[in-house]
């Protein structure tokens, strides 16, 4: 589905990926046909605000859905193998193996009660159960110090509340990293720590892609992080794909309304700090009860209607001229272009 | 702008609306073998002024004591020493209803911040019930205009505050900000709940209230660019101590302190793309508050840092870019935006 530019075949695959949960109030149409690829020793990022669906696909990946409640359709192919409707068996043993994820809030991921150390030889001896103590031990004590934790052996026995809020980050990504996975989800890692902090750990994130060469999907709502660390990136919206293709084409010429509202909308350490921002006007939608046509087009200040299409048919996700950028707005492509020229390339971020 | 700690503070009132010297805030906690009485330095020493209609950010990682420093000039929170003076009266231990009215806050978690067992009304009504205060054509008058003013609609005010999103309950809150016409608010984090696309909408409520009602602002973020759209005036904090305060321009244009430098060269700038070149990398955490480093609390920390910084602490001095700073070896020189 996806144009890959990547010469390998991409390690990570989705295609066509929905995700419905059944509520009280209604169906949750959390994730609706998405599709996209990562290779290995890459970074896709995917943006998006709350509600848009962008943490529900990577649990899916992981399999860490209920699926007593959660409808699943389309692909979801990790190195070849589909986890939509495997075995849970065999999740578990992909889980943690060749998959890792990192979380926004590392004092709720890590268990308050374990020490450091044994949570990280728990994970690596979960699918190494060949390993000697010994052996699991010398590999997490690596494990804290090459992700930066001074006194390694010192730490390694210690709890997840002696850690400050960038140690405990770092331990969560060594015990990520324990058993090399081929891909790594990081879901907001940065989002609770402050700026000096943030830094290093995308710093950290960046050095050990170059060493362990493996696929990094980054979930974040800040396009500073995007710009910072993606290679490619994927703006979703209510569960959908809007706009999707390299980290220069998304930041550089964006083609989606809603892409160009948020780099209005962001204040800037750069241009006329008296100006006012440029909001995108309402709110978010509700998943259960997704507007109609294409779902940005409440808020979108280009939209085409009486008569449509913008309010009746979805949009769908479509090439534009350059390869590996795809946009799903019902403008043409030749006015899209000129409205972000004229009115907005020169707002906030954009530039 | 700032006033030197000590002596000064027969001097009065210089037109400035606030005037803070020397604030501090010191938490007693149990630390040590023997449960020995230890403290937590949450601010130390913290002198600020704030003019009428002026904008006045704080900004610093988290436990530097911003929070604490605002919450002490709203009287949350009792100050261990110093004093904050009020258009010239003196409100560090006692403060006149008129003075509670004048200055108000604004909270950083919409959700938290408002009794869900209540309704909209009454929740901006609140202030003007506890003062006692009937405004003409009654609270509930004045209740609609102010949710009009916000940006809400008035016929809302029979919901309860589950019944809106987070911008909006962030608007309710600073609707009950106003209703007591303040001339100052403390503003702690009031976006950083928010999503981006929110974000946006409520600064620039923010902004026009100010604006209108010619508003003073303490306003208190991690974010430094929302920072930079909202306040004339920046003062960076550092583990309880205010290490540099100056003008927009001044602070990010061209900052003396090395810590303001760090903070700013951390924040990941959505204009580059791929690893920006010759950004500040700070190593390690923010020391203990229990236990700060002796002479200058950034020298752990600091590229610049010699015997000097860890004897003698760096008072806060004019520096030759214009700021007031609290450093040794201050930088001078524009930043490469």
């Amino acid at each position: 589905m996806t144009t890959q530019t990547s010469s390998a075949e991409p390690y990570l695959k989705v295609n066509d990926l929905r995700v419905r949960f059944k509520t009280e109030d209604g169906v949750v149409k959390a994730v609706d046909g998405v599709s996209f690829s990562v290779s290995r020793g890459r970074t896709l990022g995917i943006v998006g605000e709350s509600g848009s669906g962008k943490s529900v696909t990577s649990l899916t990946v992981m399999g860490l859905h209920n699926p007593g409640r959660t409808e699943i359709t389309g692909e979801i192919l990790v190195g070849g193998r589909n986890v939509v409707g495997m075995l849970d068996e065999d999740v578990r043993k992909l889980r943690g193996n060749d998959v890792a994820m990192i979380f926004q809030d590392p004092l709720s991921a890590l268990h308050p009660f374990y020490k450091i150390g044994k949570q990280i030889v728990g994970a690596y001896m979960v699918h190494h159960p060949g390993a000697s103590k010994a052996t699991a031990k010398k590999r997490a004590i690596e494990m804290l110090d090459r992700v930066g934790i001074p006194e390694p052996m010192r730490r390694f026995d210690q709890f997840p509340h002696e850690f400050s809020g960038g140690m405990r980050q770092r331990a969560m990504i060594a015990m990520a990293l324990v058993n090399d996975p081929k891909l790594l989800i990081a879901d907001e890692p940065t989002t609770a720590l402050d700026v000096t902090v943030q830094a290093q750990i995308l710093d950290l994130l960046n050095d050990l892609q170059k060493e362990f060469n493996s696929a990094i999907i980054m979930i974040t709502h800040d396009l500073g992080v995007i710009s910072q660390i993606a290679d490619e990136v994927l703006v979703m919206y209510a569960g959908r794909v809007a706009e999707h293709g390299s980290v220069e084409q998304i930041m550089r010429e964006p083609q989606h309304p809603y892409t160009w509202g948020l780099l209005e909308s962001i204040p800037s350490l750069h241009g006329d700090p008296t100006a006012d921002l440029k909001p995108i006007r309402g709110n978010p939608p509700s998943l259960i009860n997704v507007p109609s046509g294409c779902a940005f087009h409440p808020r979108c200040p280009y939209r085409m209607m009486n008569p449509g299409p913008c309010d009746v048919e979805v949009p769908q996700l479509l090439r534009v001229r350059e390869a590996g950028h795809q946009v799903s707005c019902h403008i043409p492509e030749e006015r899209r272009r000129t409205i972000y020229r004229d009115e907005v390339s020169e707002v906030g971020v954009a530039q | 702008m700032i006033t030197q700690p000590a002596g000064s503070v027969m001097e009065r009132s210089t037109g400035n609306l606030l005037e803070v010297h020397d604030l501090t805030k010191h938490f007693a906690v149990r630390g040590g073998l023997l449960g020995t009485k230890a403290a937590v330095r949450a601010v130390d020493g913290v002198s600020l002024n704030v003019k009428p209609g002026e904008t006045v950010g704080l900004v610093g990682e988290s436990g530097c004591g911003k929070t604490t420093f605002g919450r002490m000039l709203v009287g949350l929170i009792e100050p261990t020493a110093g004093q904050i003076l009020f258009e010239g009266r003196d409100i560090t231990k006692r403060r006149s209803k008129r003075d509670r009215q004048d200055i108000q806050i604004i909270f950083q978690d919409p959700y938290s911040s408002l009794n869900p067992r209540h309704t909209v009304g009454k929740i901006v009504a609140m202030p003007m019930v506890v003062n006692g205060i009937n405004p003409p054509g009654g609270v509930r008058k004045r209740v609609q205009e102010l949710l009009e003013l916000v940006g809400l609609n008035p016929e809302h005010y029979n919901r309860f505050p589950h019944e809106f999103s987070g911008g909006q309950r962030q608007r309710i809150g600073v609707a009950r900000a106003l209703a007591l016409k303040p001339k100052l608010i403390v503003a702690d984090e009031p976006v950083s709940a928010l999503d981006v696309s929110i974000q946006a909408q409520v600064i620039n409520l923010l902004r026009e209230l100010q604006r209108e009602m010619d508003l003073a602002f303490v306003f208190i973020a991690h974010d430094l660019s929302v920072v930079r759209h909202f306040c004339e005036r920046v003062g960076v904090m550092y583990l309880g101590k205010l290490v540099e305060v100056g003008t927009r321009e001044q602070i990010y244009g061209n900052p003396a302190h090395p810590y303001t430098r760090a903070l700013l060269s951390a924040v990941p700038d959505a204009t580059k793309i791929g690893e920006s070149v010759g950004r500040i990398r700070l190593q390690g955490d923010v020391p203990t508050p229990l236990n700060p480093p002796s002479g200058c609390r950034f020298r752990t920390r600091c590229w610049k840092a010699q015997e000097l910084c860890a004897q003698q602490e760096p008072p806060l001095s004019l520096k030759s870019n214009g700021t007031i700073a609290a450093c040794h070896f201050p930088e001078d020189g524009t930043l490469i935006a």
